[in-house]
């Protein structure tokens, strides 16, 4: 009989499914998250997350293969519109086939998944150099919008470069924000965020870097098409090089900005920077 | 001089210099420090300037004043331009507030000649040593050994930074003579050789006393300058696996000349920067690192220079058709790297998924295989692709096409540096 999951959104929830779909001994025609909601013909099933039956899975795929097990903690970041169904196919196909599937490169139940994770990859590959932070009294912000869940992959690459340093790092496609403070991070929703704009220093420093990257040229060798091909246009609205006048400019010197630095909660880190300032879930605090 | 205009000179003057990338160190964060040096493979680019190459490190000289007077360089004494000259202080902050906000991987620092190369040495380590013991910094640094410098201060330099190189310029001993008069092939290559055998010190130090400290760890490179003088690529291309081999350098890149100034002995100002060529020894350089290459095997003295219609590994392979077709389920890594279309990544998958089942074409393409190419020189489980026709004028004339594609029709020169595979 064909069902359709409905889950919490979560890795943990998206593999209790995986786990009832064995216990029941049915085929999931769909999965949905809770918060996408489709009204279909076939009927719905809600699935509970259960974290000890999440973990059963997790455990059995990394016996198989720890690397079947980083695709499908990958797989389920990607940005692949059936990445649900994907990773489904991958899971039974390699729970019948075991470890010789992870061979199988071109197979119809391997392929799709290596090419949405390699996707995601090379994302957070250009990202850990394009994303931009500014300085707000001490504290770094910055926003990308890029089209995987790349927070979780990106995370430990700025937690070790910015080791001392307390930054946030937004993501306005999946609304979610990596914070980090004194080694701890946490990974939480975040509903919006606005960038408080610069003061006269920051400015400078962005004038700085933006005269900079149009001097590096090399006039003779303008090549804009190879700019795109490296540098594709999506990333260039979050960097720093590709903004406008206003961008540049320092806010009104004189009174210090009072929206800005309203009232956060508890003076956790990100708090100074947001406004409104958002109530963020208490973080889960990193190792 | 404010810091805006001395960087806008500076950076000017540092930017025809091609090399920019951050690869082959490794080094993690260490509390109280900022920053690390990425691990991946490829260097991490921050950025792409309007010509299309890659902005990775803060790219400028320490100073434009320069006693020298090497014909092709915007900087010689006897041009007419602007002069300027960071503090070391200037320089640091720089290069601090741009790394803490991601725009860069690092500092790239070279000089011109200010009163001699020990005191531009000195202003160098002056600059690096703040940054490193100062402010922290434990991102990447490339730093250019100038020749003439004593000995001793490259130690020091090399100390500081991740990587030193030493530009060899020009190809040849006689372009040096005419074009870079203070200069000479020896006075190049003494720093060059101390840096190898200090490199090589240090890595058996290092196996002794684990907490020797680190000379250079992403060892060395060096540049030179393609189409200001008439040596051939196969010149050129023997002289960078010579010094792949003999020096042991990480890198050599290549630099298309960009006429700057008028000169009988250079070519003239009009002249177009040479793209595609050095965009040929830039794939012909990876085929080399990466594809077990030789110099003499690319190019020989009948053909002293590289086609400009295909690609270095395309040529290759049409002037060996005895060497094909190559079995993809059975050939080995170095046999399949020789396929056009088939890379290294490729040629890793192949390995791999041939380990499951017997390959058909049809998995190849799903392996990353650009068939387009390599479907001329291969057979899978014996057999060649359907229909193909395989008449050696056509296939040249069908891969030229394929290259042809891969030039902007404007410009016709212009292509990025990937893979040549
Ligand atoms: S020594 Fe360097 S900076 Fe000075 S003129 Fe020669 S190439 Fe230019």
């Amino acid at each position: 009989m064909e069902v359709i999951y409905r889950y919490d959104g979560s890795l943990e929830g998206f593999l209790c499914c995986v786990f009832d779909s064995y216990v029941n001994k049915e085929l999931p025609a769909e999965f949905q998250d809770e918060a996408h909601l489709v009204p279909s013909l076939f009927p719905a099933r809600w699935v509970g997350t259960d974290l000890r039956h999440a973990q059963r899975i997790l455990v059995s795929l990394e016996k198989i293969d720890p690397w079947a097990q980083e695709l499908v903690v990958k797989g389920f970041l990607t940005c692949a519109p059936d990445r649900e169904m994907l990773l489904y196919r991958f899971i039974r196909a390699l729970y019948s086939v075991g470890r010789p599937l992870l061979r199988r490169l071109s197979d119809d139940a391997v392929l799709p998944l290596l090419q949405a994770v390699r996707h995601l990859d090379g994302e957070v590959h250009l990202l850990k150099g394009f994303v931009r932070f500014s300085e707000f009294e001490g504290m770094l912000a910055g926003e990308i919008r890029p089209k995987n869940r790349v927070l979780p992959l990106l995370r430990r690459h700025f937690c070790s470069r910015f080791y001392n340093e307390t930054f946030l790092l937004y993501d306005r496609t999946h609304r979610e924000a990596l914070v980090h403070q004194n080694g701890k991070w946490a990974i939480m929703p975040l509903d919006s965020f606005q960038m408080a704009a610069p003061s006269a220093a920051e400015a400078q420093y962005r004038r700085l870097w933006k005269r900079f990257y149009d001097t590096i040229e090399i006039k003779e060798r303008h090549n804009p098409k190879l700019r795109r091909t490296h540098m594709p246009q999506r990333y260039w609205d979050t960097m720093t090089e590709f903004q406008g006048e206003d961008y540049f400019t320092a806010a009104d010197s004189g009174a210090p900005e009072p929206a800005a630095l309203a009232e956060g909660p508890g003076g956790s880190a990100p708090a100074p920077l947001l406004r409104p300032p958002a109530a963020p879930p208490s973080p889960t605090p990193g190792p | 001089m404010d810091v805006m205009e001395k960087l806008t000179i500076l950076t000017d003057a540092a930017k025809y210099d091609a090399a920019c990338t951050s690869s082959g160190a490794s080094r993690g964060s260490r509390p109280g420090y900022i920053g690390n040096t990425s691990s991946a493979m490829a260097g991490c680019c921050h950025s792409f300037s309007a010509d299309g190459r890659c902005v990775t490190l803060l790219k400028v000289l320490m100073t434009n004043c320069c006693v020298y007077d090497c014909k092709y360089c915007v900087n010689r004494c006897s041009n007419d331009t602007r002069r300027a000259a960071f503090t070391p202080e200037e320089l640091a902050d720089l290069t601090i507030q741009f790394y803490r906000r991601n725009y860069i991987e690092g500092l790239f620092l070279s000089s011109g000649v200010m009163v001699s190369p020990d005191y531009t040495t000195e202003r160098m380590i002056r600059c690096l040593d703040l940054l490193r013991n100062r402010y922290c910094f434990n991102g990447y640094i490339h730093a250019k050994a100038i020749p003439g410098t004593d000995p001793e201060l490259i130690q020091r330099l090399g100390l500081l930074a991740d990587r030193l190189s030493v530009n060899i310029e020009l190809p040849s001993e006689e372009g040096l003579r005419t074009l870079a008069p203070n200069k000479t092939r020896k006075a190049i290559f003494r720093p060059m050789g101390l840096i190898t055998s200090t490199l090589r010190e240090n890595k058996e130090e290092l196996v002794k006393y684990r907490h020797t400290p680190r000379f250079a760890p992403a060892g060395q490179s060096t540049q030179m300058i393609i189409g200001a003088t008439p040596d051939s690529d196969r010149h050129i291309l023997s002289l960078t696996q010579a010094l792949y081999d003999k020096y042991r350098l990480k890198r050599v890149f290549y630099s298309a000349y960009v006429p700057v100034v008028e000169s009988s002995l250079l070519p003239s100002v009009d002249t177009k920067p040479p793209l595609l060529r050095e965009h040929r020894l830039y794939q012909a350089d990876w085929l080399l690192r990466f594809y077990g290459f030789q110099a003499e095997e690319l190019l020989d003295e009948d053909d002293p220079n590289f086609n400009p219609l295909v690609d270095p590994k395309c040529s290759w392979a049409l002037k060996h058709p005895a060497f094909f077709p190559v079995e993809v389920n059975t050939a080995g890594r170095e046999e399949l790297l020789r396929v056009p279309g088939i890379g290294t990544v490729s040629a890793g998958r192949i390995l791999c998924a041939r380990r499951a089942r017997k390959l058909e074409h049809e998995d190849l393409r799903k392996l990353g295989v650009v068939m387009k190419r390599a479907q001329y020189f291969i057979t899978c489980k014996g057999k060649v692709l359907d229909g193909l026709c395989l008449r050696p004028d056509s296939v040249l004339r069908s891969l030229t096409a394929l290259e042809r594609a891969a030039l902007p029709a404007s410009e016709g020169q212009q292509l990025s540096l990937f893979d040549p595979a």
